[in-house]
């Protein structure tokens, strides 16, 4: 069996599996755990839908007060996380994958376009990185999930790109490499801040809810 | 093919005597040359090694193949000066294409053996079965014997089509007569790989050539296989690759899009990963190849093609295995989650009851 292989098949099986039993683990966890009774008196009324969805579209945009502060991290933020998404949705091998598995596609990019988004996106995400480890306040604050977490979401971009243009090694060899690196993936994010990325929006829906209850302003 | 040239003609007399013109053989030499990604320099010195080599002795065995790869040599060309290269050499032992049949042949194979032994070329088409002797033998010797015979006296081996060099559709899964490579079998001679269902006919005049020219082998691959015509996957030199980067592929056989000739990633082109020369050197007198007459490249110049997934399915497709090992991760996956929670109830209560 070449790496290849391993990589299509067994690979990518086992990190399905950790990958799935990880997330319904997660999920499941949070939302079963006792969540104490709120017995302070509503003052904004009950606990709503408006505001769970109002606080996910409110919390988006950075709040005017701290936006001169947070601007750069911010709309950098923005940027790579799209640049991700195109690069992983939009890429037509990509597509052809996600077809085989939910028995549909959709519209893809030209290569050209795909690999300039995943070039900006990985210069982003160094950029980010050294402001991580320079900054004052983000060098205290980090820890190792910080840093593998960069590491694993880096390199698939990177072993794509290789791939892609054949640098290195083998077109195989980096294809394999790239899977293997998307499988990583796969396995560290229910493990770690990269959950966030089923998270976020029921988190901030649950907050901005609450908060309605409380009268306060998502 | 079994003629009877005498052996100590050399190429370049036998090729005038059939009636090859100093042009045709100098274009030959180029072309081979080019092909070999030799410098232009090199040109004269392979011509006059060519004129000056004496027929090379070649015996050829055939074993679990099903011909495709003589078929290839032999009848998809009309006669080229590849062909008369090919006709020119001396071929002791072809069971296919030689007139004498059993002890004769067999004799004559031994003969062969004898009066040029450590100087023949071993050419070997189709996997040994190693499963059981009486799967596949020739006058009551197993492959697998006839092979270890004859290669104890060959200066090198090439094993001509992708059976012989990696174990191809015999040793596909289940790999019911326990088919092997000739590398599997073979530790201590130089082996070139010609792979391909079936190889090109200019890939094995181009290893000869390199034999008579330099009498070593040339540069290999990490499969054993020439990298003057493996050194690049089908899918960098295909006319397609545009459509491909473009973001254009045929969805089907009959669309729009295969009409006008996107790219067959989509319907199972295996290109991408596949080292040959199609895309350059072609079939059929550079007529085209597969890709070109509207099919996805099936990757059969790689080892163990026949069982690398759906030969329609894109390459980005990937074996999920059973569905049951999903449901069971999420089952798994909800047992923790419920396990976890229930862990946590559990805690809050017991710190609840301590504050009060």
């Amino acid at each position: 069996m070449t790496l290849l292989d391993f990589a299509r098949g067994p690979g990518f099986q086992i990190a399905l599996v950790i990958l799935l039993v990880g997330i319904v683990w997660r999920i499941l966890g949070a939302v079963a755990i006792r969540f104490s009774k709120d017995l302070t008196k509503p003052r904004g009324g009950k606990q709503s839908i408006r505001g769970g969805l109002k606080a996910i579209l409110t919390y988006s945009a950075p709040p005017h007060e701290l936006e001169k502060n947070i601007k750069f991290q911010h709309y950098t933020g923005y940027a790579w996380h799209i640049g991700l998404f195109v690069v992983i949705f939009l890429f037509g091998p990509h597509v052809f994958f996600f077809e085989n598995i939910l028995g549909f596609g959709w519209p893809h990019l030209p290569n050209a376009v795909i690999m300039v988004t995943g070039i900006v996106t990985m210069g982003i995400l160094v950029t980010l990185l050294i402001r991580r480890m320079i900054h004052p306040v983000l060098k205290v604050l980090n820890n190792a999930d910080d840093y593998i977490a960069w590491t694993v979401t880096f390199l698939p971009l990177l072993t794509g790109t290789l791939a892609f243009y054949h640098l290195g090694a083998r077109y195989e060899t980096l294809l394999a490499l790239h899977i293997l690196s998307i499988e990583l993936l796969m396995i560290y994010i229910p493990f770690s801040k990269l959950m966030h990325m089923f998270m976020v929006w029921p988190s901030r829906f649950r907050t901005g809810s609450d908060f309605s209850r409380r009268g306060v302003e998502a | 093919m079994l003629g009877n040239m005498p052996e100590k003609q050399t190429l370049g007399e036998i090729l005038e005597q059939q009636g090859v013109s100093r042009r045709g053989f100098m274009k030959f030499c180029a072309t081979i040359t080019s092909m070999m990604a030799l410098p232009p320099s090199m040109v004269s010195a392979v011509a006059q090694s060519l004129e000056n080599a004496k027929r090379p002795s070649v015996i050829w065995l055939p074993f679990q193949e099903c011909t495709g790869c003589t078929e290839s040599f032999t009848r998809s060309h009309s006669p080229t000066i590849e062909g008369l290269i090919f006709n020119s050499i001396s071929l002791d032992y072809h069971h296919t294409l030689q007139a004498a049949a059993g002890h004769a042949a067999e004799d004559a194979k031994h003969q062969a053996m004898e009066a040029n032994k450590g100087e023949y070329l071993l050419l070997v088409d189709g996997s040994i079965p190693v499963g059981n002797p009486g799967y596949s033998c020739i006058a009551g010797m197993s492959n697998e014997d006839q092979l270890m015979e004859a290669a104890e006296g060959a200066a090198a081996i090439v094993s001509i089509g992708t059976c012989a060099a990696f174990g191809g559709i015999p040793k596909a899964k289940p790999n019911p007569t326990g088919a092997v490579a000739v590398r599997d079998l073979i530790k201590d001679k130089p082996i070139i790989n010609v792979s391909g269902c079936p190889p090109i006919p200019m890939v094995i005049t181009g290893v000869l050539t390199h034999f008579l020219t330099f009498g070593s082998l040339p540069e290999l691959d990490h499969e054993g296989r020439p990298v003057a015509f493996f050194g690049q996957t089908i899918h960098d030199r295909c006319y397609r690759r545009t459509f491909y980067d473009r973001g254009l592929f045929a969805e089907s056989f009959d669309d729009e899009g295969a009409k006008k000739g996107w790219c067959l990633y989509k319907l199972g082109c295996k290109a991408p990963t596949t080292y040959n020369a199609c895309a350059t050197v072609k079939w059929n007198q550079g007529t085209s190849f597969p890709i070109e007459s509207g099919h996805p490249c099936l990757g059969c110049s790689e080892p163990d093609f026949w069982d690398k997934g759906g030969f329609y399915e894109p390459l980005s497709a990937t074996a999920f295995g059973p569905t049951s090992a999903l449901l069971a991760a999420g089952a798994a996956g909800a047992a923790l989650g419920a396990a976890s929670a229930y862990a946590a109830r559990r805690k809050q209560k017991k710190a609840q009851e301590s504050q009060t």
